[in-house]
This record gives C-alpha cells, sequence and structure tokens, in this order.
C-alpha cells in the first residue's frame, strides 16, 4: 500500500515553500533529517511550523521545492500513499471506534488479517500502557490517555516518519512533563524517526535531538539543544530561547571572538556571533539568569521589583539611562535598592547590530 | 424500637433535586405554545373523527376508510411518492454537501440551492409544467433538435409530480445535511487519509457512521414534509390516479362531501403513518453511534 520505502536513510526538505495567497508561510526551506533522529520544529505561533508539517504529511501542497526520501520524490503524493504516521494537536481520534478499532484503523486500511492486526495493536497498546482500556470509546477517555491513544495509532502501522503537532498543548503542566517522558521512550523504543513540532523550547529541549527554529515561514537556525541554548545564531532566535535581556549598544572593542561594548559610563565584555567592529551598533543578549549582581558588576541599576521563585529571586532593575534589564540575585533584595549587575563574558552575546529587529 | 424520624429536605430542595426549579418556568410558554397550536388541534380532530356524521359507531369512519380502496390505497400512493423522493433528497444531499463545505462561496451556493424554499411549492409547480409540459421548452428544443418526434409526457403523472416534490424538499434536506457534515472535524479525515484510507475508504468508515445519525433525523423531517404532499400532487400530478395522495383524500372529504368528521378520520390516519415510519428510522438509530462528532472534550 505505501508508495514509500521504510528503509530510508535521509529525509531531505528541498526549497520547501507554501504559499496561502500573497502571505508565504514558508520560505526555501531545506532541512536534511536522518533515520532516527528526533527533530523538534520549534518557533513563534505563525511562524510556519505547522504548514511545514502538513506539507510533510501531504496534507497540504507545496508551491515550491521538493521534499525527497532518499532518491525518491515524495511531495507530489498524497497522504495516503505516504505511509507516515501523524499525531494531531487535537488528536484527531475516531469517536465513534474504540481504542482498539482506532489503533488498528491503519493496518486494517492496509489490508492486514485480523491475526495480525490484533497482535499488532495489543503491542501498541501496551507500548502506551493502555492495555486495560482497549474497548473503551475516545469520549470516555482523559486528554492524556486519548493523547497516548493518537501515538499508537500513529505509531502501529510503522511509519518511515513520525509527525507530531504540538501534541501536548492540550494537557494540564503535569501531565504534559509524564507525556514528554512518554514520547521520548517510545521514539527510543521503536526507533522512529519523529519531526516535533512546538512553540515550547522547554519540551523542543528537552526531547530532541535537533532544534529547527523557524521565524516567518523561515529556517533561523538549525542545531543541537545545547548549542541553541547556548549560542544562538541570531538575536531573535536569542530572544526566543529565553534571552530576555536585549540590550542595543555601541561596540567600543573587538578582540578576537569578544567584544567590547558601552553601557551607561561602563564597557561590558561579551562573546562576539557575527562580525562586528568598533563603532558598530550591537545587540547584547543576556538572560536573566545569567545577570547577577557582583562585586565589580559594570552595570548600576535600581530594583524596580523583585519576586521570589524558590532558590533565588528574579527581578528588574533600570539603568540611569532607563533601560529595563532582568536579572537574577542569590540574596534578597530590595526595591529601590542600587545592584552592580554583571554577567560572565561567555554568557553575554554580542550580535552584529543591523540585523533583523527582534522579536516584538 | 427506635423511631426514626425522617427529615425531609424542603420541597423546594427536592423539586430541584429533580430538575425543577424557577429556571425551569421559561419553558412556560413554549409549552403553552404546543398546548395551544399542537396539543389542542389535534385532540381536537381525534374526538372530532370518532364522532361520525350520522351519530353510528365510533369506529365508523375508519372502518370506512379501510374498506374502500379508494380511501386507504392512498396510502400507498403517498408512500409510493414521498419514501422514494425523499430517500434520494438525503443520497444526493450527501456529495453535495460534502463538495460545499470547502468552497470558498459556500454561502452563494447555499442560497441557490435554497432558494426553492422561498418560492414555495405552487411557483415551482408552476413553472415546471410551463417548463415540462406539452408546449414546454424542453419538449420543443427536444423535438426541435430531433431527439423526440413528439412531446414527451413529463407532467400530469407520477414522475412529474415525483421531480416538483424532489425541488421543494431538497433544498431543506441540503441544509441540513450541510449542517452535520460540516460537523465533521476536519482533523478526522485528514487523520484517516495519513493512515492510508483513500477517499471511499474514508467516507465509509468515517463520515458516513458520523453522520448516519444525522440523516436518519433528517430523513425523518424530510419524509414528514413530503408526506403531506399537497399542490404538488394536484398540479403536477395525476391525482385522480397515481397521485391522488392522501392529503388529496383528506380535502376531499371536508370540501367536496362537507364531512369534517371523515377528514378528520383521514389526518389521524395519515399522522399515524407518518408516525410509524418515523419510529421505525429512529429506533433503528439506536445501532448507530450517537455522540461527539468530535475526538478531543472540551
Amino acid at each position: 500500500m505505501t508508495g514509500v520505502s521504510h528503509d530510508f536513510r535521509k529525509l531531505r526538505l528541498d526549497c520547501v515553500s507554501r504559499s496561502f495567497g500573497l502571505h508565504n508561510a514558508l520560505r526555501d526551506v531545506s532541512l536534511e533529517v536522518a533515520r532516527g533522529e528526533f527533530i523538534a520544529l520549534l518557533g513563534p505561533s505563525g511562524c510556519g511550523k505547522s504548514t511545514a508539517l502538513n506539507c510533510l504529511a501531504g496534507l497540504l501542497p507545496l508551491t515550491g521545492g521538493g521534499i525527497w526520501l532518499d532518491d525518491t520524490r515524495i511531495d507530489r503524493l498524497k497522504p495516503e500513499e505516504r505511509g507516515f504516521g501523524m499525531v494531531f494537536q487535537n488528536y484527531a481520534l475516531f469517536p465513534h471506534m474504540s481504542v482498539e478499532k482506532n489503533v488498528g484503523f491503519g493496518l486494517r486500511m492496509q489490508g492486514r488479517g485480523k491475526a495480525e492486526i490484533d497482535g499488532k495493536v495489543a503491542a501498541a497498546l501496551n507500548l502506551v500502557r493502555l492495555d486495560d482500556q482497549r474497548h473503551k470509546l475516545p469520549g470516555q477517555l482523559s486528554g492524556g490517555q486519548q493523547q497516548r491513544v493518537a501515538i499508537a495509532r500513529a505509531i502501529v502501522i510503522e511509519p518511515s516518519l513520525v509527525l507530531m503537532d504540538e501534541p501536548l498543548s492540550n494537557l494540564d503542566a503535569k501531565l504534559r512533563l509524564e507525556m514528554r517522558a512518554e514520547i521520548r521512550r517510545i521514539h527510543n523504543l521503536v526507533g522512529s524517526t519523529t519531526i516535533y513540532v512546538t512553540h515550547d523550547q522547554d519540551e523542543a529541549l528537552s526531547l530532541a535531538d535537533r532544534i529547527v527554529v523557524m521565524r516567518d515561514g523561515m529556517v533561523r537556525q538549525v542545531g543541537r539543544p545545547d548549542e541553541l541554548y547556548g549560542r544562538p545564531s541570531h538575536a531573535d532566535v536569542a530572544e526566543f530561547m529565553g534571552y530576555r535581556n536585549l540590550l542595543r549598544l555601541s561596540v567600543t572593542a573587538v578582540t578576537e571572538g569578544m567584544a567590547e561594548v558601552r553601557i551607561e559610563q561602563a564597557n561590558l565584555r561579551g562573546s562576539l556571533i557575527g562580525a562586528a567592529r568598533t563603532g558598530d551598533i550591537a545587540i547584547v543578549a543576556i538572560r536573566p539568569d545569567d545577570l547577577t549582581p557582583r562585586i565589580g558588576g559594570p552595570i548600576r541599576a535600581t530594583v524596580n521589583s523583585a519576586e521570589y521563585r524558590g532558590r533565588d529571586f528574579y527581578g528588574i532593575a533600570s539603568t540611569g539611562s532607563g533601560q529595563e534589564l532582568f536579572f537574577r540575585s542569590e540574596y534578597r533584595v530590595a526595591v529601590g535598592e542600587v545592584l552592580d549587575l554583571g554577567a560572565d563574558p561567555q554568557r553575554v552575546l554580542v550580535y552584529p547590530g543591523e540585523a533583523r529587529p527582534p522579536v516584538s | 424500637m427506635q423511631m426514626m424520624i425522617e427529615d425531609k429536605p424542603p420541597l423546594r430542595l427536592r423539586l430541584a433535586a429533580m430538575g425543577f426549579d424557577s429556571v425551569t418556568l421559561l419553558a412556560l410558554p413554549a409549552v403553552l405554545f404546543v398546548l395551544a397550536l399542537f396539543v389542542y388541534p389535534f385532540i381536537y380532530g381525534l374526538i372530532l373523527s370518532v364522532e361520525p356524521k350520522d351519530g353510528a359507531v365510533w369506529y365508523t369512519n375508519y372502518q370506512a376508510f379501510f374498506s374502500d380502496p379508494f380511501l386507504y390505497g392512498t396510502i400507498g400512493k403517498t408512500l409510493r411518492l414521498a419514501a422514494p423522493v425523499t430517500a434520494l433528497c438525503v443520497v444526493i444531499s450527501i456529495p453535495i454537501a460534502l463538495r460545499v463545505r470547502w468552497m470558498r462561496h459556500q454561502r452563494l451556493l447555499t442560497t441557490i440551492l435554497v432558494l426553492p424554499i422561498t418560492l414555495g411549492t405552487v411557483l415551482i409547480a408552476e413553472g415546471l409544467l410551463n417548463y415540462m409540459g406539452p408546449q414546454g421548452w424542453l419538449n420543443r428544443t427536444l423535438i426541435t433538435i430531433g431527439l423526440i418526434s413528439g412531446p414527451l409526457q413529463l407532467v400530469h403523472n407520477y414522475w412529474g409530480a415525483f421531480l416538483g416534490l424532489f425541488i421543494s424538499i431538497f433544498p431543506f434536506t441540503f441544509l441540513l445535511t450541510l449542517s452535520y457534515v460540516t460537523g465533521i472535524e476536519p482533523a478526522l479525515e485528514q487523520a484517516a487519509s495519513t493512515l492510508g484510507a483513500r477517499p471511499w475508504a474514508r467516507f465509509r468508515h468515517i463520515l458516513l457512521p458520523l453522520l448516519a445519525q444525522g440523516l436518519a433525523v433528517n430523513f425523518c423531517l424530510s419524509f414528514v414534509q413530503a408526506f403531506s404532499v399537497f399542490p404538488t400532487a394536484v398540479l403536477l400530478g395525476a391525482p385522480a390516479g397515481s397521485t391522488r395522495v392522501i392529503s388529496i383524500a383528506a380535502y376531499t372529504a371536508a370540501y367536496e362531501a362537507y364531512d369534517y368528521s371523515l377528514a378528520s378520520t383521514i389526518a389521524m390516519i395519515m399522522a399515524a403513518v407518518q408516525l410509524v415510519v418515523v419510529a421505525i428510522i429512529l429506533s433503528s438509530r439506536g445501532l448507530l453511534y450517537r455522540g461527539p462528532m468530535g475526538g478531543a472534550k472540551g
């Protein structure tokens, strides 16, 4: 039935584009995925990540480019010919079929024998730990259980690729953490290739082998979670990865990989990402966690507000020129207190300035 | 022995537990409306039907109806007209509704399809008479291009009434089907297609089971309308022959024989037949899935 091979080595997106009228939801997205990888497509809403997933599934035709599985072009195949498993955001379980029938649907469509279907369905339900719910209808299950049925239904057909569209967004916080671990466990156990769409960086960081950060329909950065967390390649990626302090400052000195920028009356050292010269305007990104009060901290700022979040205090302080900064403190700080804030040069990222404006 | 003293909660609480509280009063206008405009006339007609004109036994009229083939034959004739028309309407409305739900100009098309409702059955019948009559455009065109040598008999027979009834019932059926079809979560079909289901399999295994319940209700509502066909059967059909439907029999009894009692009897029988058909359809509905048409909760 399925028109594509199972033992592919590589999935390749080649300049994939999709536009809706004048709006370009995807622009020249190119990406290579090796078999067995767990890839997260990460980005704010409207960045094109769900569009990309629907294009992969065959639910949306491309307006440009191609999708290849090794040497086979698959972007003109219908969804039913691709043999990919998809987990939908709202699960899309068939409400009139029992859990067992839902999970066995793909196998029945492939015309497998009853004994084979029963065996595989039982194994899949065992994998997602729903053996005892097999005769229930989806409406009788909790959100987390429905989610697991959706996963079992997608993987039971042993798809070459599993696509997941924000599968955890409808669950509460505790269940989200549980299901996150569950999804990774199943991925490892089945050895499938997974492409996972999310807007939650924690989810992407903890699940994925590689993360693809998207914005405005374009790929901004592809990398391992630690690379993305520690060294985002662009200021807007940095902002999306939790660098809440984004300051426009002028560069006063550049030395092999490091740059010094002027802040208020003082100089701040940071790691230069990209190219900049003395006198340029740079965007400086610092995580609130890395900006702490310290002896000799170059930024003098007055505390506006602070809150205790267990272990540490997090707060907002403003500099003499009114620039607001998010900072962390290990000891209690009071509103109105004047702090000398600073950060390790490794943790201060300096981007060439006249790039794209940061995400609002 | 210990005496048990039961502490009964106040009446208000007991009523509330059964679902009656002050909000229930809001149903009162509707209840009065139904009583005055449906229940009272119905009972009035029922009583009228068992009080024959000449003061005979109460079942005289019913006996008369079922012993005269000219009268009881109208049941079969009406069923032969109404049931196939309704079935055809329901069946044809499905593919059209499935197509229309993805159209960008859905409202325009829906408006065009629904227009016949606003025209009324008489106008449709007159139009069809002009269009399909022996001297109508259709016959003239067919003769001119040489497809036929003489005019076809398209009206004043069963098929004339069939077509007229179809045109007046279809918009109603279509609107109901469309609302059921658009109520089905589109992701369900997408999910089925990623699981390897081709279009027919998606219809057969996903859409049809989810629609079946609605289609049954739709059939009942359309059927009741079609069963009470009157102008179409008179104007487009053969009211003395193949389309002498039950409402014509009732009309004849009431306004030609001035036998209101017999007319009421016929109306009661008409209601009973409709009820039987609706009951059969709705009881077989128990076999169908009835639940939400989306997968997720809330």
